[in-house]
């Protein structure tokens, strides 16, 4: 269904916009969608022949409000009949006045956000939306890049704009606390995308390479509309220094290559560019924040030429600052590694002790520490946790990877 | 005819070390084949879908009466040989093709590079009534 090159392009800026200056005067999310959607398959019949119009926000706002009149008169008509009641002049239908240059512009587009990431809605359900509202992605598009479906794909968002509508959540965005909270959701919402996008799955890496895209994009925007949030930049900062080694991150066979042996010349190094500027111009106005930190780690990651040019002393403070913002065990296993570059495996390990309580059985502990005692010479205990750590993941080619590791240190002992 | 192929985790006709003593050239040999065999089959519109399941450390067993507390047994399990490790769906036009690419799937390579001889079980789909 989507149209090719510029007008595509055109198309995707312009759809969210558009369905938040509809949603906005209509008040139905669900009715709305359907109707900027239907303008989006006229626009992409016309403008190739007619020629783009000025403005293609107004000029999607005033179609699908032209069909979504027609079917609220059309509908009151029919009541009118069934009810043989005179028709009230004053029709309860929309204004016909249409200002084909809708308030708000990019602000409107954050706000459709914020209406996505709904808190009634699941992450799953939050994120499906978020990709069809805001992303202009079809439900084919969603439905093949998370492997479920088309149909099962489709039952979720309309499950996800039924909660929405009834909610008594209005169009708007929300205040104060309630407003960060949101926030927090949204910058989660994309990152998870991102996620989904950037965790390599044979047979598939297409439709997910570019969910990984997407979500680069949505941060693009989210940036664009708050460009004084630190968290927002660092977000967008992390994405894309994360994102620049994707060419060097599998080899071709979709096989994962850890970052100590990747081919450094395969980095983009316009993206890492603009993630370390975006970066220090968040850091620049206070308020550190998860996002941040991980971006922080990420561009001295991209900084170092070779891997032996990593400055682990700086990575490990940033690990111990993101350990304090989030709390989070998976954190405190990456500062053990940080730390064992810095003094050595023993003290990794150490620190991976108090872990056992909270990630028991995880198949990350395991890896961990295997890579530690590797470090230290126990290649026995590394090969029994290599092997641990195969039988816990739920990613197959993490698994191909440890047993790969394991099979590696066999034979080095044989 | 769609058929779905099951792997468990035992079912070696013969002796096969546990993978991770494997050499890394019989692992990476293993993982080429069992993706070309897919890539092949879904070349030929053959292929339904294709997974392998998470080891049966991860499994866990679900009793439920239907009152408020169902009874959940965690891994990992003493029989655990018979737990599935994977599966293929293939759509085909005879049970001799399903067989065919059953027979394909147990000659994957072992770690001493000679097929391992896993059976394959072959079941078959049930169809709506006009099958």
């Amino acid at each position: 269904m989507r149209p090719r090159g510029d007008i595509e392009g055109l198309l995707r800026d312009a759809a969210p916009r558009a369905l938040a200056a509809v949603v906005r005067r209509f008040g139905d999310f669900s009715d709305s969608e359907d109707a900027v959607q239907e303008a989006m398959i006229e626009a992409a019949r016309q403008w190739p022949a007619q020629g783009t119009p000025e403005s293609p926000v107004g000029w999607l706002v005033h179609v699908a409000s032209r069909r979504l009149t027609d079917r609220i008169r059309s509908e009151s008509a029919r009541r009118r009949r069934e009810d043989a009641v005179a028709a009230d002049r004053s029709e309860g239908g929309p204004s016909e006045e249409l200002d084909l240059d809708p308030v708000g512009g990019e602000d409107d587009a954050l706000v459709l956000m914020f209406m996505c990431c709904h808190p009634a809605l699941t992450p799953p359900s939050a994120i499906a939306l978020t990709l069809r509202a805001v992303g202009g992605l079809t439900t084919a598009e969603i439905a093949s890049a998370f492997l479920v479906p088309e149909a099962t794909m489709a039952q979720r968002i309309a499950r996800a704009k039924q909660s929405i509508k009834a909610s008594p959540e209005p169009f708007a965005m929300p205040a104060g606390e309630e407003r960060a909270e949101r926030l927090r959701s949204v910058l989660r919402v994309i990152y998870l995308i991102f996620n989904e996008g950037y965790v390599t799955s044979a047979g598939a890496e297409l439709a997910r390479a570019e969910l990984a895209a997407e979500a680069v994009r949505l941060g693009r925007m989210a940036h664009l509309a708050l460009p004084e949030d630190p968290e927002v930049a660092g977000l967008l900062a992390l994405m894309l220094l994360t994102d620049a080694r994707r060419a060097a991150r599998a080899d071709a066979g979709g096989e994962l290559i850890p970052l100590d042996e990747q081919d450094r010349g395969l980095w983009d190094g316009a993206a890492i560019e603009e993630g370390i500027a975006l970066l220090n111009e968040a850091v620049g106005r206070g308020a550190v924040g998860e996002y941040q930190l991980q971006a922080a780690i990420a561009a001295e990651h991209a900084r170092a030429a070779r891997p032996g040019d990593t400055d682990w002393g700086k990575i490990l403070g940033l690990y111990g600052l993101l350990e304090q913002v989030t709390g989070n065990p998976m954190v405190s296993l990456n500062r053990a590694i940080a730390a064992a570059m810095v003094d050595g495996p023993a003290a990794g390990l150490g620190l991976l002790e108090g872990l056992d309580d909270r990630l028991e059985g995880h198949h990350r502990l395991h890896a961990t520490r295997a890579h530690l005692l590797q470090m230290a010479g126990a290649t026995a205990a590394a090969i029994a946790e290599y092997e641990a750590a195969a039988d816990r993941t739920d990613s197959v080619p993490e698994r191909n990877y440890l047993t790969r590791q394991a099979a590696r240190l066999n034979e080095r002992r044989a | 005819m769609k058929f779905m192929l099951l792997q468990n985790y035992g079912g070696m006709t013969r002796e096969v070390p546990p993978m991770g003593e494997w050499t890394p050239a019989a692992v990476e040999a293993h993982i080429a084949y069992q993706k070309d065999l897919n890539a092949e089959l879904r070349e030929r519109g053959e292929l339904v879908e294709a997974q392998a399941l998470t080891t049966p450390d991860l499994a866990k067993f679900v009793v439920s009466d239907g009152g408020a507390t169902p009874v959940v047994t965690d891994g990992p399990f003493t029989e655990s040989k018979e737990l599935l490790a994977g599966y293929r769906m293939i759509d085909v036009e005879s049970v001799e093709r399903a067989l065919e690419i059953a027979a394909q799937g147990s000659a994957a390579p072992a770690h001493d590079g000679a097929p391992i001889e896993q059976a394959i079980e072959v079941r078959e789909v049930m169809g709506p009534i006009e099958h």
